[in-house]
């Protein structure tokens, strides 16, 4: 019993932030959104993916991300959507490879939301890029103009969605950073997999929140970057890279 | 003459329209039946544009409440959504991508 209420308390002040001094607390906007509040401008979700820790042989975000989001499980033909894949980089001179996840950047200037004709592409004002699948007519522009490939198209109809993710035939989608969970206050499905394998490889957080966690490794580190010369300002970050 | 007018005449086809567990909708009757579809379009923009998930006029609070007791949809024959929209021969375009059935209760 006592392990298990200090297990809560515990749990409680991850959610909460640490607590600085009785009072002042991180992530304080984050705490508390109620469900009528719309998303803040003064957020910026993000995440920082430290490539060294990433095992090579470890699927666990792909697989969370599938099951999450009730994508085609098994094998994966050439049609079913990828939300989020391991791109295996290597550098042909000294042979040192690495395999990075890689997944919709949510950039800052999204050319994907550029090129949409009925504006369903979206950025939301918490910096998440979107599909609104409502008015997406399915051009597949946005799948072109991404320089990360993070879109997918949905060639077949669907069954059995996750009542919280709809997706359905004829539209693009691609990875919303569950947004659903973000607004209940809880951690994407691949970063809460990832940490439940203890490599934690994966940290996300509000980058506009210079008490974040993930703010501060970034002020601290050398981190990347995809095609920063495209200077999109992507969300995602890679360390090791 | 007056139930001619209401439609309440023997032999006039009516919509079997099953509800499972009655109760209080989020506004009476005539209100729901005339307004539900501006209701969910207005809340379908604001949570998709801007985040905000309030569950009075929530697609998934409807199905959660109005899904079937046996076939735990608000599709098919007797379904909520489906039994009146075919009456009315209105193309029934949410369950394309949105899920029919309510989010299983997590077991403890």
């Amino acid at each position: 019993m006592t392990d298990r209420r200090r297990f809560l308390e515990l749990s409680a002040a991850a959610l909460a932030g640490i607590a600085l001094a009785p009072g002042i607390r991180l992530i304080q906007v984050a705490a508390a959104r109620p469900l009528d509040a719309p998303a803040s401008g003064k957020v910026r979700w993000g995440l920082l993916i430290d490539t060294s820790r990433c095992g090579d042989d470890c699927d666990a975000c792909l697989s969370a991300c599938r099951k999450e989001n009730h994508l085609p499980q098994g094998e994966l033909r050439r049609t079913d959507a990828q939300w989020i894949r391991k791109v295996a980089v290597k550098d042909m001179r000294s042979g040192s490879a690495r395999q990075v996840p890689m997944m919709c950047q949510h950039c800052a200037k999204p050319p994907c939301v550029d090129v949409c004709p009925t504006g369903a592409s979206f950025k939301r004002a918490d910096g998440i890029v979107l599909v609104d699948r409502h008015i997406c007519i399915g051009c597949r522009y946005c799948m072109m103009a991404c320089p990360y490939k993070a879109r997918s198209f949905v060639h077949e109809p669907t069954t059995g969605q996750n009542p919280e993710v709809p997706r359905g035939q004829g539209c693009v989608e691609g990875c919303h950073l569950c947004v659903h969970r973000i607004d209940r206050n809880e951690l994407p499905a691949c970063v809460e997999a990832c940490a439940a394998t203890g490599r934690k490889a994966m940290l996300f957080g509000d980058l506009n929140d210079p008490a974040a966690e993930i703010a501060q490794r970034i002020a601290q580190v050398a981190t990347a970057q995809v095609r920063a010369d495209l200077r999109l300002d992507p969300g995602v970050r890679y360390q090791g890279l | 003459m007056a139930a001619w007018l209401t439609g309440a005449a023997a032999g006039v086809p009516r919509p079997g329209i099953v509800i499972a567990k009655p109760g209080q909708c989020v506004a009476d009757k005539d209100t729901m039946r005339r307004s539900h579809m501006d209701f969910l379009k207005h809340q379908r923009d604001q949570t998709v544009r801007q985040g905000i998930r309030t569950r009075e006029h929530s697609l998934n609070e409807c199905v959660a409440c109005h899904a079937g007791e046996k076939s735990g949809s608000v599709l098919g024959q007797d379904g909520f959504c489906q039994s009146c929209h075919s009456y009315a021969a209105v193309e029934l375009d949410c369950f394309e991508c949105h899920s029919a059935k309510p989010k299983p209760v997590a077991k403890p």
